[in-house]
């Protein structure tokens, strides 16, 4: 426990000039001492754990994991995946942000909720759910059958899956950042003679360009991370319908921890970029 | 232009803005709204601009100029809006805020690009802003902010202007000066404006005809000097300026509850005299309690000796050491005029003359 490194982040941790605060040092050491283990164990652990397995048998087993021709395409899936769901959430949550932040209408708030529904459903129960409606004996599934689309077990049913999961993202960066800076704005535009589409492009859209484009990259992460509902519609068919999470997990069962870490570590990289241009344009907004 | 609002009805749900609303301004005034925060001034603002509409557009009319423009969105009115909180395109320079009308006109009306930068810098010239075309809203201070607001509205020679609390979001001291010098600006451009406040003392300096409202219906219409003078109802009354209030009846010194008149006195209608001084016969006696000398004027604070009712006096300095005022002191007080609701009547000198021992009693 008391390597010189823990015993220099503790003094950090208490500081000596007079604190605001009134609890003892006891009580502030504990609570110090309880977020520090909590952010390790579950955060910081895993995230080098990760990395750690990826490497564990040199830089190039590490690349040679990419050599597989199933592991190439789990990614081409997952790229294509996210290139079709993320426009079409950016497309719809800049549009759900708009009319519930600018505009007054009835059935606002159970808008409002049904955004919020991807984060409360699980995601196997969403991915149920299109089996059902787009399954061979599904609602419309027989209706898509004869357009000659397979939905289930192909990639439209993972884009579905992804595209619910992912729904929240972009609307939920935009409502409260819109809401905050009110209509004034876009009042003064009308009264100046502006379209509502002028007013949208001119006025609205760079207001929350910053805001927007974290989502975007939110949505981007989450939407490349999607398992639950992608795992039930698409079968897990390796080089057909396995994204990169599926591949993921299919290698390990196969025990093929370094090419299945491999592929994860470019998921853990993933966010990492996201945090880090996160707080890059949250600098870069603020400044 | 004349503009004229029609039994304007507006309900947000089941809260009534505007309760059967009717106005006329003549062309080139300078109007005020004048209400406490509810009671539908901003409301009413906003259903002149296009901003917002009248429950029914049918029995609710709005007119400029004799023509109806009740369904005419905000952008088809030829007004222009500025706003408590300026609402300046924050990503936008100085320049490119007050040229935003102009460049969104459709191409065959919309002057040359040489033609709006030479229109831009009138504008900045005409408010005071002479070369900060390339600034941007958040470089500037609140004052200049607000006189882009304007010199945006103004960009499309709107006939009519209408500001929404245009000084509230501003420090006292600008507030006076950014409010003289739309005094003027107004007298020279010559456009019908009306201007929302809530401050009674910024709409009897700046308006040619305040409106007073309260409760979603207008209370009174006057220039500045007759709402003061005359004010119709104790709302009114109370709502510009401080006044004293007496409830008990003024025929003796003992509280009486035969009249339910209320009798309303400003503070600078209050004289005092010595208690011995025999002058007034109906004059009442109060006790200083606290005395407030700053400025040139002492406000003095006194209690009615009998009923206990509190009230101000404003006396001149030199009055104050005539009379050597100490709290605790009893004094005699002489109302110059009063007024008295629900009868409304307006008395002048009348405790001198002894007319209100016969209105009062």
């Amino acid at each position: 426990m008391h390597t010189p490194k823990l015993h220099r982040f503790r003094a950090a941790a208490l500081p000596r000039t007079p604190s605001a605060t009134t609890e003892s040092p006891a009580v502030r050491w504990l609570l110090t001492a309880i977020t520090v283990t909590f952010l390790t164990v579950f955060l910081l652990l895993p995230l080098f754990t990760v990395f750690q397995q990826a490497f564990a048998r040199g830089v190039e087993m590490y690349f040679a994991s990419f050599d597989d021709r199933f592991v190439r395409h789990s990614i081409r899936l997952t790229l294509m995946t996210a290139a079709i769901a993320v426009p079409l959430n950016l497309i719809f949550g800049v549009a759900a942000a708009w009319a519930v932040t600018k505009f007054d209408f009835r059935g606002k708030s159970l808008l409002v909720t049904i955004i919020d529904l991807p984060f409360s459903v699980s995601p196997v129960i969403a991915g149920f759910v299109f089996i059902l409606i787009f399954g061979a004996h599904g609602y419309l599934g027989p209706w898509v059958e004869q357009m000659g689309i397979r939905v289930v077990f192909a990639f439209p049913g993972i884009v579905l899956a992804t595209t619910f999961g992912t729904v929240p993202f972009i609307a939920r960066e935009l409502i409260p950042l819109m809401e905050a800076q009110g209509r004034d704005e876009e009042y003064a535009a009308m009264t100046l003679g502006a379209s509502g589409w002028r007013t949208f492009f001119k006025v609205t859209l760079p207001n929350v360009k910053w805001g927007l484009f974290y989502g975007v990259i939110l949505c981007n992460a989450r939407a490349m991370g999607e398992f639950g509902g992608v795992e039930v519609v698409s079968g897990s068919i390796s080089g057909r319908t396995n994204t990169m999470t599926l591949q993921i997990q299919q290698l390990y069962f196969d025990y093929a921890t370094v090419p299945a870490f491999a592929l994860a570590s470019i998921l853990a990289f993933l966010a990492l970029l996201t945090l880090i241009l996160k707080n890059a344009l949250e600098w870069w907004a603020h400044r | 232009m004349s503009i004229q609002a029609i039994h304007i009805q507006k309900t947000f749900g089941t809260y009534r803005a505007l309760d059967n609303v009717s106005l006329e301004v003549p062309d080139g005034k300078l109007v005020s709204l004048l209400g406490p925060s509810g009671s539908g001034k901003t409301t009413l603002l906003r259903i002149l601009a296009g901003l917002e509409f009248p429950d029914s557009v049918e029995t609710s009319r709005v007119l400029f100029h004799g023509q109806d423009v009740t369904a005419t969105p905000a952008g088809k009115r030829g007004v222009g809006f500025v706003f408590q909180h300026y609402a300046l395109f924050k990503h936008m320079t100085v320049a490119a805020n007050i040229a935003f009308g102009l460049n969104a006109l459709p191409r065959r009306e919309r002057p040359s690009r040489d033609a709006i930068q030479a229109r831009v810098a009138e504008l900045l010239s005409l408010v005071h802003l002479d070369g900060l075309g390339k600034r941007y809203p958040s470089e500037l201070s609140g004052g200049q902010r607000q006189r882009v607001a304007l010199a945006r509205a103004l960009a499309m020679k709107p006939k009519v202007l209408l500001l929404d609390e245009p000084f509230g979001a501003l420090d006292a001291k600008v507030r006076k000066d950014l409010r003289r010098w739309l005094r003027t600006f107004q007298e020279e451009i010559q456009v019908t404006t009306i201007f929302v406040t809530h401050d009674q003392e910024e709409a009897l300096e700046l308006a040619d005809e305040v409106v007073i409202m309260n409760n979603a219906r207008i209370e009174q219409v006057g220039d500045p000097q007759a709402v003061y003078d005359r004010p119709v109802s104790p709302f009114v009354i109370e709502f510009l300026g401080n006044v004293n209030r007496f409830v008990a009846g003024m025929r003796s010194n003992q509280p009486t509850d035969q009249s339910k008149d209320v009798l309303y006195v400003r503070p600078h209608d209050v004289e005092l005299e010595p208690e011995e001084s025999e002058t007034h016969q109906y004059a009442l006696k109060a006790k200083v309690q606290h005395i407030l000398s700053a400025g040139n004027y002492g406000r003095v604070t006194l209690e009615r000796l009998g009923t206990h009712e509190p009230f101000e006096a404003e006396v001149p300095r030199e009055r104050l050491r005539e009379l050597d005022l100490q709290p605790g002191k009893v004094v005699s007080v002489v109302f110059r005029h009063v007024r008295l609701f629900p009868k409304g009547e307006f008395l002048e000198s009348a405790v001198k003359d002894g007319q209100l021992e016969a209105v009062a009693g």
